[in-house]
């Protein structure tokens, strides 16, 4: 059976919104495993996650529209700044609360995140900003892919697997993720906690500003658009088991297929309503999450 | 070695010991030995640094330990195994005894070190992909003390290790702790088993209701009546 024979059995536009969900998906991993690093290891929610990306879409675009630094040397830079960034949040906003209720820490980092809104309204305005880069479009066979979303699915790829041998091949990384599973005796392993939170703050910043300098690349910058990511973030940690860094990378590429196949019928705004219906079913089927052990 | 000066300590309002005093001398074996509850577990957090005495001095070579910060205490060479082992459940064997080579200091022989902790546990070396919290009591035990081993510390703090063991498997941990005391290693060792801990040991104190109420060499002990009536049964 040649090429042209599966490609008749498989609708092409099926094809396609299967390729561009998972293209889709490299990117919502990536913000998942940020979102995952910080709960897992800190035991918080950063509830304005979102608006970090949002921050450093902001950076990407004065530094290349209005400075004209070449893409690439912003990047490090945009990435850097949102680590500096997470590193503050926790320092100031979630250190003083970590003894406190859940539910303050929630409201903290949720004032955190209209803070960050409304700096954004005032310093930038609510104009909708782009790099103004327009990558090409690839055409393959009959089928189109954005070569952004191709670009950051790789980037995105790179940057977890970054994340994957800091944590199993680094001292660090080891402490970050024995943390979790036994606070109390890290002391007597020499290591102090307080410091380990800053660098997986500063982790969790650094993924994403990551995201940031991959999403302007396909989305305009305006102060609410951490609305278009954040909350599908959180539901992709939810599905995935908060904490659980494989259970998030298998929900992220769950909700970007409905949302991709979704948007096959009618738009992709249906594509997100799906996503959503199938996470409150998930949450009455599965409520600690996909790789949840059965009781 | 290490010198406890008329330590107070417990959690909030219970007080846990009193007027603490201890010395360990440079290759000594020490027991602690009393009933459950009695403060042995506390004194060995206390020098730790996992609680902090409410009063006295604690200090290590002339090191004034409870000025020193918890995770900073592990660099003056004092390794402690708590009780229940503490292992990471769900990291590897070879990532657990990373862990105990963190600091700084044994960063760079960590090879090294991890030659002489395979070379006592060969055990650990066959399953040291294994995820530490599948394996046996015996050799979660093992993995405790290699972890602790991985920081070379001059002082080794054992916290009841042979609770919740098989008999067999008691015997072989005093076989270890003898081992190590060979190695140069002081320890000092918290036990309920007397019987046992009194022939790994050079001296011991007896502690009841967070007090030293007798200390003495191994032989003293072993012939001294409240210790002969209370804990040995005879």
């Amino acid at each position: 059976m040649g090429m042209q024979a599966f490609l008749d059995i498989f609708d092409i536009y099926l094809l396609e919104a299967v390729i561009n969900g998972i293209l889709l998906g490299g990117v919502l991993a990536l913000l998942a495993l940020g979102l995952n690093l910080i709960f897992g290891v800190i035991d918080v929610t950063w509830i304005c996650y979102a608006e970090l990306v949002m921050i450093g879409m902001y950076a990407m675009y004065f530094m290349v529209q209005y400075y004209g630094v070449s893409y690439f040397v912003a990047a490090p830079l945009t990435i850097l700044l949102v680590a500096i960034l997470g590193a503050l949040l926790h320092y100031l906003v979630i250190a003083p609360l970590l003894t406190a209720p859940p539910i303050n820490q929630l409201l903290a980092t949720g004032g955190v995140l209209f803070v960050l809104q409304s700096f954004a309204t005032v310093a930038f305005g609510i104009d909708f900003r782009n790099l103004g880069i327009r990558l090409p479009v690839l055409a393959f066979g009959d089928m189109n892919f954005s070569y952004a979303r191709l670009l950051s699915f790789l980037a995105a790829l790179v940057g977890m697997v970054a994340v994957y041998l800091f944590m199993t091949r680094t001292f660090t990384g080891t402490a970050i993720r024995a943390i979790s599973q036994d606070r109390q005796i890290m002391a007597l392993m020499g290591v102090d906690t307080k410091r380990i939170y800053i660098i997986t703050s500063a982790l969790g910043g650094a993924l994403a500003g990551l995201a940031a300098c991959l999403l302007v690349l396909q989305y305009d910058v305006h102060p609410f658009v951490g609305l278009s990511f954040g909350p599908i973030t959180f539901l992709i940690c939810v599905l995935g088991g908060l904490g659980n860094f494989i259970g998030g990378f298998i929900a992220a590429f769950v909700f970007a297929e409905i949302i991709s196949l979704g948007g096959l019928f009618s738009d992709l705004e249906w594509g997100y309503v799906l996503a959503f219906a199938f996470f409150i079913v998930m949450m009455f089927i599965r409520p600690a999450g996909l790789l949840a052990r059965r009781r | 070695m290490l010198e406890l000066r008329g330590v107070n300590a417990g959690y909030g309002t219970f007080q846990a010991l009193f007027d603490v005093n201890l010395d360990v001398k440079a290759g000594e074996a020490v027991g602690v030995i009393g009933p459950n509850g009695a403060g042995k577990t506390t004194l060995m957090r206390v020098i730790s640094g996992l609680i902090r005495p409410t009063r006295g001095s604690i200090t290590m070579e002339g090191v004034d330990v409870v000025a020193t910060p918890a995770h900073k205490i592990v660099s003056l060479g004092i390794a402690h195994v708590p009780e229940n082992r503490r292992l990471f459940p769900q990291l590897t064997v070879d990532d657990n005894l990373k862990m105990g080579a963190f600091m700084k200091e044994a960063r760079g022989h960590y090879a090294e070190r991890l030659d002489v902790v395979f070379d006592l546990f060969p055990r650990l070396k066959e399953r040291r992909h294994q995820m530490a919290g599948t394996m046996s009591g015996g050799e979660q035990q093992m993995c405790a003390i290699g972890r602790a081993m991985m920081s070379n510390p001059k002082l080794l703090l054992l916290d009841e290790p042979s609770a919740g063991l098989a008999p067999v498997v008691v015997q072989q941990v005093f076989e270890l702790v003898k081992r190590i005391r060979a190695s140069g290693l002081t320890v000092l060792i918290v036990e309920q088993n007397v019987q046992q801990v009194l022939k790994v040991v050079d001296r011991a104190y007896l502690i009841e209701a967070g007090t030293i109420r007798a200390s003495g060499t191994s032989a003293e002990m072993l012939a001294s009546d409240t210790v002969k009536e209370a804990y040995l049964g005879v």
